[in-house]
């Protein structure tokens, strides 16, 4: 393979493609929704172009504060929850045999073939009354009488974890399959438990990973907008949900580009702010 | 000599066969049941009856071996040959399926790996990637909870034991490889442990930096007088380190022994092989009751009592090349190699090849294709069963 820098026009070619595939799909889009949120918007027509900021300033009451901080929250908590259950279940798979490890991964693979529609209604019969796991519990003595458990905050948050899981374990795995095996040993030997010697040393080796795990499923959640409304109240509404509603049903494109380049700045911060974290740590 | 402490040593006991025991002339009390328990027994490790198997195949089979304080000892073998397998039971880190292994009196069999107290240097060194060297050597301080000023203090110590001081806030992946094996070795060491057990330690450096860093390991032992086995391959290694080296094969343990006893007296064909360099020779009765080698009566070598056939293991540096006739075994030179330190004469004698080696003071005065007579010592010539 050829090592120097590309040194004429024609070297960059290959480069061609993907970059016109960016620009028309996604920086023309994100250009025309940022245009947009300056628009002004007709009452009972679409817009008309224009430079204000009505849509950024309308945004800034406390109920759109409200659905923001819960979007952040959701996305944050949904993120937490499949790094928490997501590093131990893939440090043991890359500790099981190869014939375990692939039926595993076939089956946490397929969960990415369901779309998010699927899942939604999948979870809202589990969780319903009449055909629900309550009534597995009645039958096994665990509860007395069969109940809903949608919609609540609990229902979307469990849906929204199973979503990212896979997303999860196939990030963390490539990382926990290289790590040395050999360094849970001395740590062993050195002293610490089995479980002392994961916090200790499979966790923070792992920190970089982690971390952009975090990050990915973060930016993951903050974008569901199906579930959210299938399996919760309205206060467990999205700020995604609102800019559906806005965009779709009331027909108000200028003030959904606003929130959806709001929405995307903060995500952006929130990123930048992680990845400052974690290079201080490291620098320490 | 401070070497006879392999008296403490045993190989499997009553499971060597009669004729393999021929080899341990001036170790006869090695097959002496009594001098295992009036041994010192209680302290130091022993392993009585140690197998482990995985699935159908048995990666240790019965071994049973007693290392008294203080001891430096190494497993050699070939790989495969079960060292590794018994090294990491003695660690914890896998169980024996049959036997049981103490420590300074008390079964730790069953004890988990982290409760047993010891020191241990992988192959890989598996330095902690995420901490600094200081961070690397307190790991085990930390987690036992002592102060910070204490881990602190030590810290310093073992730095200085590993001419490395000031090292403590480097990052381990700034080492070079002596450095790093050093670093690995001050972890290990750093709670003062009962054992100290090292897995190839050297096998990733370059060969000089080997030869210094197993002198070192050598003095270090010696100085700190803790209980120490080594895993390798290398026979260089273990002659240079060993108080004892134990030779395995097959899962099984061979030969315990000094390292020159070793050399000097193996006790079976593998070891001899395995050891250094030698030649095996056919060695038969005649009518008479003699012992003849290629062809020729070699006076004072006598095989075991019943035996009609064994094999002579005579160093190559023990082959006197004289002229033919006069009762020396009739031989042709096939081959002559220079090593400027020493000469190798390759001899084709009775469709077998022997080896003489001789310094350059006493260089043979012989050329290719030339008839020779061989002359063997029976005093350095060990008669091995078949």
């Amino acid at each position: 393979m050829r090592r120097e820098p590309p040194q004429r026009l024609a070297d960059y070619g290959p480069l061609f493609f993907p970059a016109g595939m960016l620009i028309v799909f996604f920086v023309v889009p994100f250009a025309t929704m940022i245009a947009v949120s300056v628009f002004q918007r007709e009452q009972g027509g679409f817009y008309t172009p224009a430079f204000v900021f009505d849509n950024y300033a309308r945004f800034l009451s406390l109920f759109f504060g409200k659905v923001l901080g819960f979007s952040l929250f959701l996305a944050i908590a949904v993120a937490a929850a499949c790094v928490v259950i997501g590093i131990p279940f893939t440090y043991l798979l890359s500790r099981s045999p190869r014939k375990i490890q692939i039926v595993w991964l076939v089956a946490l693979l397929s969960i990415l073939s369901l779309s998010e529609v699927m899942i939604g209604f999948a979870w809202s019969t589990l969780f319903s009354r009449t055909a629900g796991i309550t009534n597995l519990f009645v039958w096994l003595g665990l509860m007395t009488q069969a109940q809903a458990l949608t919609p609540s905050f609990g229902a979307v948050m469990t849906a929204m974890t199973y979503q990212a899981f896979p997303y999860t374990v196939l990030v963390l795995y490539p990382a926990l399959v290289r790590l040395d095996p050999t360094l849970t040993e001395a740590a062993r030997t050195l002293g610490a438990s089995p479980v002392k010697a994961f916090f200790t040393v499979v966790v923070p080796a792992l920190r970089n990973t982690i971390l952009a795990t975090l990050i990915m499923v973060f930016i993951f959640a903050l974008g569901s907008y199906l579930l959210p409304q299938l399996l919760g109240r309205p206060q467990h509404w999205t700020l995604s949900v609102l800019i559906t509603d806005q965009a779709i049903y009331q027909s108000n494109m200028p003030f959904a580009a606003a929130m959806a380049v709001f929405l995307v700045l903060v995500s952006l911060a929130l990123v930048g702010l992680a990845l400052y974290a974690g290079q201080q740590r490291q620098a320490k | 000599m401070a070497r006879v402490q392999h008296k403490y040593l045993l190989p499997s006991g009553e499971k060597v066969p009669e004729g393999r025991m021929k080899g341990w002339r001036h170790t006869s009390h090695l097959t002496n049941q009594a001098e295992l328990t009036c041994g010192d027994r209680m302290s130091g490790l022993n392993l009585n009856h140690v197998t482990k198997q995985f699935g159908n195949f048995t990666a240790v089979n019965d071994v049973s071996l007693s290392v008294p304080d203080g001891t430096f000892v190494c497993l050699l073998g070939p790989s495969g040959c079960g060292k590794t397998t018994l090294m990491r039971m003695i660690a914890g880190l896998d169980l024996p399926t049959g036997g049981s292994i103490e420590l300074g009196g008390s079964d730790i069999t069953a004890v988990p790996t982290h409760k047993r107290d010891l020191g241990m240097v992988f192959q890989s060194l598996a330095l902690f990637p995420h901490l600094t060297v200081g961070e690397n050597i307190a790991y085990s301080l930390r987690i036992r909870g002592t102060p910070k000023d204490a881990q602190k203090k030590r810290v310093d110590e073992l730095l200085a034991m590993i001419h490395l001081p000031g090292f403590a806030d480097r990052s381990v992946a700034k080492l070079s490889g002596g450095q790093r094996q050093r670093v690995a070795i001050a972890r290990a060491l750093a709670i003062s442990p009962k054992l100290f057990l090292l897995d190839e330690p050297l096998s990733a450096l370059d060969a000089k930096l080997r030869e210094a860093m197993q002198v070192e390991l050598r003095q270090l032992q010696q100085r700190l007088g803790i209980t120490t086995i080594v895993v390798t391959h290398d026979q260089r290694e273990a002659m240079t380190m060993a108080d004892t080296v134990v030779v395995m094969n097959g899962g099984e343990i061979r030969q315990a022994a000094a390292p020159v006893d070793i050399y000097r007296r193996p006790a079976d064909s593998f070891v001899a092989d395995f050891i250094g360099q030698t030649n095996l020779l056919p060695v038969a009765a005649d009518s008479a009751g003699r012992a003849s080698v290629l062809g020729e009566v070699v006076e004072g070598i006598s095989l075991p009592a019943g035996a009609a056939k064994g094999m002579l293991s005579v160093r190559p540096e023990d082959v006197q090349l004289t002229a033919p006739g006069h009762g020396a075994i009739a031989g042709t030179v096939t081959f002559i190699r220079d090593l400027g330190g020493a000469i190798e004469t390759f001899v084709e004698a009775g469709g077998t090849q022997v080896i003489a080696v001789s310094s350059p003071r006493n260089r043979p005065d012989v050329s290719v294709g030339q008839s020779v007579g061989i002359r063997l010592d029976p005093a350095t010539s060990v008669v091995l069963a078949r």
